[in-house]
């Protein structure tokens, strides 16, 4: 594997007529629009180039790319210029080379000459713009004015800044305004005083989010990782996915030996387009942190210190007691749950495994407890469980619905080229309790931030379909063309009923109804309408509903079926869109068919050798409490931890501690492994191969970049399993086990390693008639025939406020952090996100007598937990906002078992709270510090038993 | 399961049914319950069913009674 570069054309690529041209004596073609430099590059020529990238429009300040244009005076910037036809360009003269030359020469008389000790070397442009200009000597000398004692700042844990090293090429500055849209950086001062700058903070206290974008540009060492500092420059790199969010970026891992040195982002991502956030370009440490577990272990009980034991000897004993504890319960007595973190392949295995191993549909996973409502929902109204657009799309959107989502928190990459297209004029409507940052940040302001109460989605949607109904702003050519006309004048006379009326729901809602209007007009008439929506929609005991009204919605207006449109799902991990995809749901095989459906379990059962139910197994809230009425006593789990994600984390425990066996696997000793009887060591995304599938249904590669740390990959690890119960499963590659999805499910039928390889990544559905994926669903039709209206009458939650609990809790997550935090907290993310913090509105703080950074009693009807406070206008009166991403908080002490009436999908979203001041931890917090330790203890190991090491 | 938990849930799907047109909302609940509850929790609710149906929704209940003709988990054993 060697070191592969992308060639950097300059400027960007263009679609379009081409023109063809002369460039050195030979004729090239290229898209008119592109540049001169592009269109060399393109031919093999690579113009000398420094403040030129191509993630960036042309700027053309270095003055190095100039060329010479037959009829044209002077010598034009290659950057700047256009292809012309017939256009006759020379590179390479030699008053082109005495130009450069002269340029370079004054950028290297304010440079340090330490190349051979700066950590750029090898890697630096300006070095190779010497080279090939030619430059031998400097008239100017190094005496002049110069900024070569400007400290460093290294404040940003990921990153140098050196000023001595820059030069103001400003391709950090367009970095961050262009490709991230935080308008963190900019120059300041004239001349030879010109210094990019935070804006009077340092890197770690500006604006700055750290995605790297102004890193990756650099032509210098003035931005620098620190990886590459200290460890030195890559010398091999491969191509894999990130393992964080749904958005499911392509990197390059960039490597020495088996060390990675740096990820960087890859143009060649139709993600991510070359573009990442702090989590996935920088906050990989995780995978090599000394908290890694890398042996299998096993205890008798959670209350005995593990010991290490061998890869067989874990295999047999977890297969030695899930076989003991059927035979003792029944078959159904076991399940398992399969992990959004881990790839397509690996979630396919263990579903196998406990549908023919463990002979029961007992299989579920996170997206249980995320967007379980979106697979319901929008198969009840297309016919498939997906989101309908690729990325992409929002470049032609005109105006944007934005809903219970944040996705510069959540789905940074996506947030990104949202904001571009948000400055491009397409307008916003933000629907959030809270005033997140989409409502008015940097060059973004939304046009209608309808800050709902939580809990009342549905109200607010139907208010929305209210107005475009009964205010004739139905498309009715689309109605009519592509949807169920009889479900449709149901239910139009339905929304078109007075309680639906924004003036009604604003009771409910509490956002005025004149903005609704606008909103909804804006909508109805402003071009291409897309929704994108989060957890915010799911999390609720309507989740499913507000889904449905969405698509509803969509439909009314004609928004579906092409680019720029459609209904948008952004989803929380890395592979949630994957795990579903592959069967993880105890009712359905992979590609989302019904157990009972005989052909489909004909095929599974033909295929695997092996008698399938036609039963429906238990979802996870209900193996929980199954395990407590003393029915389900083993679980295997994958990739999870439901004792600090799950909601009600205290019925979790209590379900945990009364099965007889729990398998975790997983990196690290998380909190569900405290409760846990064997430990399989996982594997990262590093050290195995296999596919993510991202929120577009996009899947791409993951490739082994490093062995696994401790042996096997986690599909081997499964496969050990499997065979110690006698569940024989052979796979030599994960690609082969790919074959078999491909095999098994439609929609991946034309699914394989070597098209994946030779494409770089496939929408599903992939099969005989899209045989290179499916970018934008339901084109001319909808999966299910005809679009399906459902009724979606509001329902208010049965949580409600009171004067016990006053307030209302809705959670969430920070930037810097991801999911349960274990990843994560194990880097250097904490310098951002050290703790959880309660979000209150300065009323309901002046109310309790708060002030910023007291403690405070958070409380529930279904636990307490305190955490420090923070005073914040963003809320609204009457409700607080909290992350849940460190176990010490314990934020899903307090939540609920309530949840959405067609999933289960817990309702995080809204608990009834109260907020007091205290001096002490909760009871819960003392107990889970004092036995944290003690459920950890590895027999033999001195430094074991701490409280988890990342909190 | 809780008899307490299973009646909030079934009364929730009736909830959501009971606004969809009247012909298929006995059909829609007992449907959905068929294809997502686990045989162990109809058997549950249908033991409810028997100790009084004790908090269901009239709808639910109907669905519930409807579902049970026609389940095999209705004549197996907990």
């Amino acid at each position: 594997m060697a070191l592969n570069r992308e060639t950097d054309f300059g400027t960007p690529q263009k679609d379009g007529p081409l023109v063809s041209l002369t460039i050195d004596g030979v004729r090239v073609q290229a898209p008119r629009g592109t540049s001169v430099m592009a269109a060399a590059a393109k031919a093999g020529t690579q113009i000398p180039k420094l403040c030129a990238t191509d993630s960036l429009e042309a700027f053309g300040s270095c003055r190095l790319c100039l060329v010479e244009i037959e009829g044209r005076r002077g010598a034009p910037a290659s950057c700047t210029t256009l292809v012309e036809e017939g256009m006759v360009v020379a590179t390479q003269t030699q008053r082109l080379v005495d130009l450069r030359r002269g340029v370079m020469e004054l950028y290297i008389s304010d440079h340090p000459l330490d190349c051979l000790t700066c950590s750029a070397n090898g890697d630096c442009q300006l070095q190779d713009m010497a080279g090939a200009v030619g430059l031998r000597d400097v008239r100017y000398g190094q005496d002049g004015a110069q900024h070569h004692t400007i400290g460093k700042d290294e404040s940003n844990p990921y990153f140098t800044f050196d000023s001595s090293k820059c030069i103001v090429c400003s391709r950090c500055v367009r970095a961050c305004e262009d490709v991230q849209g935080s308008f963190a950086l900019t120059i300041d001062g004239r001349g030879l005083g010109s210094l990019v700058s935070t804006g009077g903070a340092d890197f770690l206290s500006s604006e700055c989010v750290s995605c790297g974008a102004c890193v990756q540009a650099c032509p210098t060492a003035a931005l620098n990782e620190k990886s590459v500092v200290d460890m030195g420059t890559p010398t091999r790199s491969l191509l894999t996915t990130c393992a964080y969010c749904g958005v499911g970026c392509t990197f390059r891992a960039e490597m020495q030996g088996d060390k990675v040195v740096r990820m960087v982002p890859s143009k060649e991502g139709k993600a991510n387009e070359g573009h990442s956030c702090v989590k996935g370009r920088f906050a990989w440490g995780y995978a090599t942190h000394k908290d890694r577990i890398v042996k299998p272990m096993i205890r008798a009980a959670i209350t005995d210190p593990w010991r290490e034991v061998t890869w067989e000897e874990a295999f047999s004993y977890a297969a030695n007691e899930f076989r003991r504890i059927q035979n003792t319960y029944g078959r159904d007595a076991v399940g398992g749950i399969t992990s959004s973190r881990c790839t397509n392949e690996e979630t396919f295995l263990v579903q196998k495994l406990i549908r023919v191993g463990f002979g029961n549909n007992n299989v579920d996973t996170c997206a249980r407890v995320c967007h379980s409502p979106t697979g319901y929902g929008l198969k009840t109204a297309f016919g498939t469980s997906a989101g309908t657009q690729d990325f992409s799309s929002v470049e032609e959107s005109d105006v944007i619905i934005l809903i219970g989502a944040n996705p510069t928190d959540a789905h940074p990459v996506f947030a990104s080229r949202m904001k571009k297209r948000l400055r491009d004029g397409a307008k916003l409507i933000v629907i959030d309790p809270r005033r997140i940052d989409l409502v008015r940040s940097a060059h973004v302001e939304a046009d209608h931030h309808l800050p709902l109460l939580p809990g009342t989605n549905v109200a607010i949607i139907n208010a929305l379909s209210h107005v475009i109904v009964t205010e004739g702003l139905i498309d009715e050519a689309f109605v009519r063309e592509r949807c169920d006309l009889q479900d449709f004048e149901v239910w139009a006379r339905f929304i078109a009923q007075p309680h639906n009326s924004p003036e009604e729901t604003e009771k409910l809602t509490g956002v005025l109804a004149g903005d609704v209007r606008a909103a909804a007009r804006l909508f109805a008439t402003g071009g291409n309408g897309a929704i994108y929506y989060g957890l915010g929609v799911t999390e609720h005991s309507q989740g499913s509903t507000t889904v449905m009204g969405m698509a509803n919605l969509a439909m009314a207006t004609g928004n579906l079926g092409r680019r720029g449109v459609g209904i948008n799902p952004l989803r929380g991990q890395n592979n949630v869109q994957g795990a579903c995809d592959m069967g993880s749901f105890p009712h359905e095989f992979s590609g989302y068919r019904h157990v009972s459906d005989d052909a489909t379990r004909d095929m599974f059962e033909n295929m695997w050798g092996a008698t399938l139910s036609a039963e429906p197994g238990l979802r996870i809230p209900n193996m929980l409490d199954e395990a407590l009425e003393g029915r389900f006593k083993g679980i295997y789990i994958q990739g999870e931890d439901i004792a600090q994600s799950d909601p009600d984390t205290k019925h979790v425990t209590r379900g945990l501690e009364n099965m007889e066996c729990v398998i975790v696997q997983d990196l690290f000793l998380n909190e569900t492994a405290k409760y846990a009887h064997v430990f399989f060591p996982g594997s990262s995304f590093l050290e195995k191969d296999g596919t993510f599938t991202n929120a577009e249904r996009r899947i791409s590669r993951v490739r082994k970049a490093i062995a696994p740390l401790a042996g096997l990959a986690d599909w081997e690890t499964t496969l050990g399993f499997a065979g110690a119960l006698g569940c024989d499963m052979h796979y030599d590659h994960p690609g082969e086990i790919m074959d078999e999805v491909a095999q098994l499910t439609p929609t991946f039928a034309g699914v394989s390693y070597d098209k994946l390889d030779a494409l770089g990544s496939l929408q599903w559905p992939c099969n005989a008639q899209a045989p290179e994926g499916t970018p934008i669903m339901h084109v001319d039709r909808f999966v299910r025939g005809k679009g399906k209206f459902m009724v979606t009458e509001f329902v208010p939650t049965d949580e409600r406020t009171g004067p016990r609990f006053p307030l209302i809790l809705t959670t969430g997550r920070i930037l810097s952090q991801y999911n349960v935090g274990i990843q994560t907290q194990r880097t250097q993310n904490n310098v951002w996100h050290p703790e959880d913090v309660l979000e209150i509105h300065p009323f309901d703080a002046e109310q309790r007598g708060l002030r910023e950074g007291d403690l405070v009693a958070l409380l529930s009807r279904a636990g307490e937990v305190s955490l420090h406070a923070h005073i914040s206008e963003r809320m609204q009166p009457g409700v607080v906002y909290t992350t849940f991403h460190h176990a010490s908080t314990g934020a899903n002490v307090v939540t609920t078992d309530y949840s959405d009436w067609a999933t289960n999908c817990p309702e995080y979203k809204v608990t009834a709270v109260q907020v007091q001041r205290t001096n002490r931890w909760s009871d819960w917090q003392e107990e889970e510090r004092r036995s944290s330790g003690l459920m950890r203890v590895i027999a033999g190991k001195a430094d074991s038993g701490k409280a988890d090491a990342a909190e | 399961m809780s008899a307490e938990k299973l009646v909030r849930m079934a009364n929730q799907i009736a909830v959501f049914f009971a606004s969809q047109p009247e012909a298929g909302a006995e059909a829609g609940v007992a449907d959905h319950i068929r294809s997502f509850w686990n045989p162990v929790m109809r058997r549950q609710i249908y033991a409810h069913l028997d100790q009084g149906e004790k908090g269901l929704d009239p709808l639910a209940l109907r669905a519930l009674n409807l579902l049970r003709q026609s389940d095999p988990a209705a004549r197996s054993e907990m």
